[in-house]
């Protein structure tokens, strides 16, 4: 059986930071220039993306709390669809958005995957408003190196409330 | 109260009410101007009930949540003995904030800056060596926690006044209380608050989103892409049906400028309409859900709560859209053109794990500020109020829609208009 120095050193066999980093550096591009369905295309059939509440606790569940986003594969691919219509009325004309993203690590991994963690700060601005989310995200991921996919991703908001953002309508 | 006498045209700084010629317009400064806004201040947050609360959120004696009311920082809390209270948030001695959290459990307060502290109660309870303060100081109540001068509830909904001469609450609410009733009476259990509060801002006038939250007119235009996502998820719905005598939704004004739409929506209700996705399992849970209803509160009531959906707004700024999943909203203006939102998610204590989940679902498919619609009604909200810079040019709004009719729809805007008119008095009366 696997204990916590052998998984360890499976995670760090398995992926490297600086691998992990070219997922989520091009990712971050991928959003910035509304690739969405090439985006949509880094999450593993079965994936989820959710969106707790400002301030949540990082292992809060979905079925027992009010998220902001709690989508499965379905509904995350339809979210995609939907950001793609100009009937998507908050996000057309297009908001222009730059994600940072840093302190990347590689905290281990377990029977889902490799979990990794960074920082990000997320700039968006509309109707000559700008508009700064700011939080860690938590994924998953599995795969190999060269073809990795995001079996979940979780954005935390490390900000008090939706106050001025008042809407999560960009996928962050 | 329906008005005994309503004059045929009433032409007034903010409405011209046509009842005659079937025309409505209010105008567009009542959004934009800084008088209106502190007149409101005066007129109306500081004369209706506003919602500070549902009961289920202060589960057991002594807990507390902390939130900003009517422009003012509040504590409603459950003392020792399980009273509800509700005390502005703000030391006697200098003013700072007793309580910081969001939420907890506190047998006292304690004010942080130079240590004064208040029983749960509200009583002042700090020693003083002798000789510090005269010996009866605080007995006359002067130095414990200041009370919101009223504090009422219905069916678990707790409702403040900062006004100590207001009517009662139950009186207030009029027509609504029955809404209430059969939101309340989804369950045997009583309802419940899930999980936290949605807090967000909207950079428009909170008056646009009173307006927005029952106008069934801006449904199908504004959340093209929200029914398009509910077609496909619900399956082979005719679309047609839409269209059917049993699903139109019609408008109602309950008194004292609260008012409802109500009608059926395709969308499935975790209280009692199944739709495909849900699959056998849902087909099954929702048939025990409803045999529970009709068992308790008769079949035709039971049909009333399951399967009719409706959106109802108290005056000045109460939501309760009973409508895929149960949001309850109150939203206060910062500025003219700002407004903080507080939402929840309301729900049956005691009900099942998957339909919590299929309600917390469809919740979040529509509702809150990561929703397929919600989002897209704040971008409108938000394009009106850049609009409305222009209302020297362009001054009015028209809601006049339905007027004319005997028995008006939900797409009309009856329900606006019954709004407005008490805006109008509040803002207008001596």
């Amino acid at each position: 059986m696997a204990t916590a120095s052998t998984i360890c050193a499976a995670a760090q066999q398995l992926l490297s930071r600086a691998e992990c980093e070219d997922l989520l550096y091009h990712e971050a591009a991928l959003l910035d220039d509304w690739q969405l369905d090439e985006w949509f295309a880094l999450f593993a059939p079965g994936a989820t993306y959710d969106v707790p509440q400002a301030g949540a606790a990082d292992d809060i569940s979905s079925a027992e709390a009010l998220f902001y986003i709690a989508d499965d594969y379905d509904r995350l691919r339809y979210r995609v669809e939907r950001l793609k219509s100009p009937m998507a009325h908050s996000e057309w004309p297009r908001s222009d958005t730059a994600r940072i993203i840093g302190n990347v690590r590689v905290l281990g991994v377990n029977e889902a995957g490799v979990q990794v963690r960074c920082t990000y700060v997320c700039y968006r601005s509309k109707n000559n408003v700008t508009d700064t989310f700011i939080g860690h995200c938590l994924y998953t991921l599995i795969g190999e190196p060269g073809a990795i996919r995001i079996a979940s991703k979780r954005v935390m908001l490390d900000v008090n409330s939706l106050r001025p953002q008042g809407r999560v309508s960009i996928i962050l | 109260m329906a008005t005994a006498f309503a004059p045929r045209r009433k032409e007034g700084r903010w409405i011209i009410d046509d009842r005659a010629g079937g025309i409505f317009k209010v105008n567009r400064d009542a959004f934009t101007s800084q008088e209106v806004f502190e007149q409101e201040r005066s007129r109306i947050f500081d004369r209706c009930w506003l919602f500070v609360g549902h009961g289920s959120e202060l589960k057991k004696p002594n807990d507390y949540v902390t939130r900003n009311v009517g422009g003012r920082e509040v504590i409603f809390n459950r003392d020792r003995k399980g009273e509800f209270h509700v005390f502005l948030n703000t030391c006697p001695h200098r003013g700072a904030m007793v309580a910081r959290e969001k939420c907890g459990s506190a047998l006292a307060f304690k004010c942080f800056y130079h240590g004064w502290s208040f029983n749960n109660n509200g009583k002042f309870g700090t020693r003083n060596p002798a000789g510090v303060y005269p010996d009866d100081f605080g007995k006359d109540g002067s130095v414990d926690l200041a009370r919101v001068p009223r504090l009422e509830s219905y069916r678990d909904f707790y409702f403040i006044n900062y006004d100590r001469d207001a009517p009662p609450l139950e009186t207030y609410l009029a027509g609504a209380a029955e809404i209430l009733d059969l939101v309340a009476d989804h369950s045997p259990n009583g309802m419940e608050i899930v999980g936290g509060v949605q807090e967000y801002s909207i950079r428009a006038n909170w008056k646009l989103l009173v307006e927005n939250s029952y106008d069934g007119y801006h449904a199908a235009e504004t959340h093209e892409t929200y029914f398009g996502y509910l077609m496909k998820t619900i399956g082979d719905f005719d679309i047609s049906q839409i269209q059917a005598d049993s699903m139109i939704s019609y408008g109602f004004d309950l008194g004292n400028g609260h008012a409802m739409i109500e009608g059926k929506a395709p969308w499935g209700r975790p209280i009692g309409r199944t739709i495909p996705v849900w699959g056998e399992e849902g087909k099954e849970a929702i048939a025990k859900v409803v045999a529970e209803l009709e068992e308790r509160v008769g079949p035709e009531r039971a049909a009333r709560i399951a399967d009719r959906d409706r959106n109802l707004g108290i005056f000045p700024n109460f939501v309760m859209n009973d409508i895929m999943a149960i949001t309850v909203r109150t939203f206060f203006p910062t500025a003219p053109d700002q407004m903080n939102v507080n939402s929840f998610a309301l729900a049956p204590i005691g009900e099942s794990a998957e339909d919590r989940k299929r309600r917390l679902d469809n919740f979040l498919e529509f509702l809150g500020p990561g929703g397929f619609a919600t989002p897209d009604d704040v971008e409108a909200l938000e394009s009106a109020q850049r609009g409305y810079a222009a209302s020297k040019f362009a001054p009015w709004n028209d809601i006049s829609r339905g007027m004319l009719k005997e028995v008006p729809r939900g797409d009309d805007e009856s329900q606006m208009r019954a709004f407005w008119r008490e805006w109008t008095r509040r803002m207008e009366e001596e």
